[in-house]
């Protein structure tokens, strides 16, 4: 295949920034989206050209390391991570627009590669269950329906990628925040810090400048680990119900 | 230097008790004065970071990835054993102890194995209580399921994420710890050196990935969790980012490096597919409980097949070769990983491989299908199916999937005592970058459990005896070592920017990878293994001389990352060759063709091979050189496996 990469560059946090195009030959439909941008990579690098700098790491769709806004969709055309998504899903001859993820809260850093340090900010507000190794009961002793352990399950698969913010028109992380909410709030270790947790956890996604949910799905619909918007409503509920009966704010 | 692995004396089963009992203690108010560094936030360092700070002691905790929850623990997908019993099916500690012992071919520690199988029950309750979301039965306590080779059911999982789920624990409470204040985090910082003070570890080099800027960390001790090097193949089921260079600095400031020979290659990979390919995807081992392994029984079938003339479902029963139930019929596809790499390789070596490149086995389903309903199948497998078909565009309901090993995991590592203290006082290492546990292969399900047993229930205990024997005094950043190795460093950088060559960094990863596959892979020989340490040796010349690294030191660079770790890379290839040179056995994934049985099985030489080879690096360009700690069997009766 023959394509045409329209390529965001930016050299550092401070530059402007702009699109660079880069013709691409001998693409075979079985690379990886990455592979491919590795093989463009070594033709910059030989020619003395400085490479494109995207972030990736397992390509096991798994890590939330990769991102890229593919032809205006994050992580590409399927409900998938970059990493795994591979040239047959595109045309010979096409013109592939690459962008990073757009979000005030997720400087760019150079070209393809943002920040998401705010999603760890959040996660340290109140992510956790406040136990010290050591000392815990049995494990066996803390039986949880099966039903509930999925749920939780569901919502504890999030990588943390981003992609949710992605494609979100707000901006917003309400999808990453409550899948971590959810997990803990369905859990019976979860319990004592509920409403705490809430709290603060929703308070540091509005302190990183995140935007508002109005509902749209599109989080859903983008998220590759198909994270569910239900677990939105939980948030809300659980930050409603802390707040009337905030002890510490 | 005697090797001194420091195992404490007396009953296998009282050694761990009394070693802590008699361990030294900081006292609570004195913790606040000790600074410890933590490399690396995969499962064993996101745990001891963790369990540190808790304790009260300041860390400073280092990944160079962007957030601490990226580490490639996150991908480890079957599960974590722990010696419960919570099935009645006759698990022990014992038990657990005997298996890993065994599994590694009996060139492990058995006091260090011990302790493992003794503390991973704590382990599920810890992770438990911070809320990891293990499988459950419908009465809702834990299910288990059997993995590799046990015969109990030990197993605990998070469906196929396993790894993600106790990396997102450790996380959690690694997390905890920085909105607490006592670790303080440094993302996309990448460790280069280690600074040492009249013969202590006490601190660490790092550049900043995003500004470049080369900063210099004191601690009064050092953790490298920084996980192995099954990257120098090129293509290995790891992360992109795995790199050995932290463990290698380590090494050339005198941390001895034991076993680097001992390699796992894993049976069941999704066949390379081209020369652009970055990385291999692993399929679940389990898949081989109900996939049946084949190639053709002749040459010409497999080559008619490989040009695409038939198709594998057109060929008859009778024209297919079972191989591994062929030649092991008790055991049939469920031979340990070991034995069913090297068998998919001789097949392929005979030229009956499948695939376009012939570098390709098939793992079939269809008697699966048949027997059990594609509806029962689906329910088992469905998500690995499902990502076979994306990576491969393949439906594995309709066709055979293909199949290849691959590198997935280094039993090798830094030499450590049963303190997990290197040879350089104060500077540990825990989890996939010490050798300590899996001897010369590692059982499934037993990576989570050693990087969580270090991390939470092994390293609190034993860095308390060090620094209790070290004064509370801070370590002076200004001290000239720092500065010393400070330049050292940039002088590394500004010389692998300034060689201005032709080829780039993954041009020379790449040929170091096929010669270490090729020689130091499945299948090893004296001759091939001579010829690759020549072929290395011309190799790190070239690299330093012809490399291509673009752009500065002072901005975000990839090739200057890689260029680093690739250089690593090839003086490591060079000692995994003189390693598997010097061990004239066959063990585990090991195997010297040389030492076989006359069915082709690994022969062991347990007369003078019983030993952990430790090597110690002298000097650029030199030969390392080798200390021996002999493994000392009390407790377990060491035999020939056989899978037969």
């Amino acid at each position: 295949m023959k394509l045409t990469l329209k390529i965001w560059r930016q050299k550092n946090a401070s530059d402007k920034g702009g699109f660079a195009t880069y013709p691409v030959d001998h693409v075979s439909k079985d690379m990886s989206f990455l592979e491919m941008l590795d093989v463009l990579n070594e033709n910059l690098t030989e020619k003395g050209e400085d490479p494109v700098h995207f972030d990736h790491d397992c390509r096991e769709g798994i890590c939330g390391t990769c991102s890229l806004y593919i032809n205006g969709k994050p992580h590409g055309p399927l409900q998938t991570t970059t990493c795994q998504l591979h040239m047959r899903s595109f045309n010979d001859g096409e013109t592939i627009t690459i962008e990073p993820w757009r979000a005030k809260a997720f400087p760019v850093l150079k070209d393809l590669v943002v920040d998401r340090s705010a999603f760890d900010r959040i996660i340290q507000a109140g992510g956790y269950v406040s136990v010290n190794t050591g000392g815990v009961p049995d494990a066996n002793e803390i039986p949880i329906p099966k039903t509930v352990a999925d749920l939780a399950m569901d919502a504890a698969q999030c990588i943390g990628c981003g992609a949710c913010v992605a494609a979100c028109k707000n901006a917003s992380a309400m999808l990453f925040t409550s899948a971590k909410i959810s997990q803990l709030a369905l859990l019976p270790q979860g319990q004592v810090e509920r409403k705490t947790r809430a709290e603060k956890m929703v308070a540091q996604m509005d302190a990183e400048g995140f935007g508002a949910c109005t509902n749209t799905g599109a989080c859903e619909a983008e998220c590759p680990k198909g994270i569910s918007i239900t677990n939105i409503a939980r948030m809300n509920r659980e930050y409603f119900s802390a707040v009337v009966s905030s002890e510490n704010m | 230097m005697i090797l001194d692995s420091k195992i404490p004396a007396g009953p296998l089963a009282e050694k761990w008790t009394k070693h802590k009992f008699n361990s030294k203690l900081v006292n609570p108010a004195n913790k606040r004065k000790y600074d410890v560094i933590v490399v690396g936030t995969g499962l064993a360092g996101a745990s001891a970071a963790a369990s540190l700070a808790e304790l009260g002691y300041n860390v400073k905790a280092f990944t160079f990835h962007d957030s601490p929850r990226r580490a490639h623990s996150i991908a480890a997908q079957g599960g974590i054993n722990a010696a419960k019993n919570y099935q009645n099916d006759g698990d022990s500690i014992f038990r657990l102890f005997y298996d890993t012992i065994k599994g590694g071919d009996y060139r492990a520690r058995e006091a260090n194995v011990y302790r493992l199988a003794e503390v991973s029950v704590k382990i599920i309750d810890q992770c438990v209580a911070q809320g990891v979301p293990f499988a459950r039965e419908y009465g809702g306590l834990l299910a288990n399921r059997s993995f590799g080779g046990a015969q109990v059911s030990r197993t605990f999982y998070a469906r196929g994420q396993t790894g993600q789920q106790l990396l997102l624990g450790a996380y959690s409470a690694l997390s905890r710890q920085v909105a607490n204040g006592k670790v303080k985090l440094y993302p996309r910082t990448e460790m280069m050196d280690v600074v040492m003070i009249d013969g202590h570890a006490r601190g660490i080099v790092t550049r900043n990935l995003i500004t470049g800027a080369v900063e210099t960390h004191a601690a009064h001790a050092v953790l490298l969790c920084t996980g192995g090097y099954g990257n120098v193949f090129f293509l290995s089921t790891n992360a992109m980012g795995c790199n050995v260079t932290a463990a290698w600095r380590a090494h050339k400031r005198g941390a001895y490096f034991a076993n680097p020979c001992f390699t796992q290659i894993h049976p069941t990979c999704i066949p390379v597919s081209g020369d652009h390919q970055s990385k291999l995807t692993l399929m679940s081992e389990s898949l081989r409980n109900d996939g049946r392994v084949w190639v053709p029984a002749t040459k010409e079938t497999a080559e008619k097949l490989r040009k695409g003339q038939i198709k594998a479902n057109d060929i008859k029963e009778e024209d297919r070769d079972y191989f591994l139930e062929r030649k092991y019929p008790s055991f049939g596809n469920l031979v340990p990983r070991d034995v069913a790499s090297r068998n998919a390789k001789y097949v392929c070596d005979e030229g009956r491989g499948v695939n376009e490149t012939g570098e390709a086995v098939f793992l079939d389903f269809r008697d699966a299908i048949k027997r059990d309903s594609r509806k029962v199948i689906e329910q088992k497998y469905g998500n690995l199916f499902d990502m076979y078909k994306q990576i491969t565009g393949e439906d594995p309901y309709e066709v055979p999937m293909m199949i290849y090993p691959a590198v997935h995991y280094t039993m090798g590592g830094l030499w450590v005592d049963y303190n997990l203290m290197t040879t350089i006082p104060g500077l540990y290492a825990l989890g996939e970058a010490n050798f300590s546990d899996h001897g010369a292969n590692r059982l499934g399900a037993s990576a989570l459990m050693q990087g969580l047993a270090d991390g939470y229930f092994v390293i609190p205990y034993t860095i308390g005896d060090y620094l209790a024997q070290t004064p509370p005094v801070k370590v002076d950043v200004n001290h000239p070592e720092f500065s010393k190795v400070a330049m050292e460093v940039k002088d590394r950088i500004s010389h692998l920017l300034n060689i201005d060559g032709k080829k780039t960094v993954d041009h020379f990863h790449k040929r170091l990878g096929k010669i270490m596959w090729n020689e130091c892979g499945m299948a090893r020989t004296e001759e091939g293994l001579k010829k690759a340490k020549a072929e290395i040796k011309a190799l790190k010349k070239e690299f330093w001389s012809d490399v291509k690294v673009l752009g500065a030191n002072e901005e975000l660079n990839l090739s200057l990352e890689k260029a680093h770790r690739v250089a690593d890379f090839i003086e490591l290839g060079e000692l995994m060759i003189d390693d598997a040179l010097n061990r004239n056995e066959s063990c585990g994934g090991h195997f010297r063709e040389e030492y076989q049985t006359p069915e082709g099985e690994a022969l062991r030489d347990d007369e003078n091979y019983a030993y952990v080879a430790a090597w110690k690096y002298v000097g650029e360009n030199q030969e390392e050189e080798l200390y021996k700690e002999p493994l000392v069997f009390e407790n377990v009766k060491l035999t020939q496996r056989s899978y037969k």
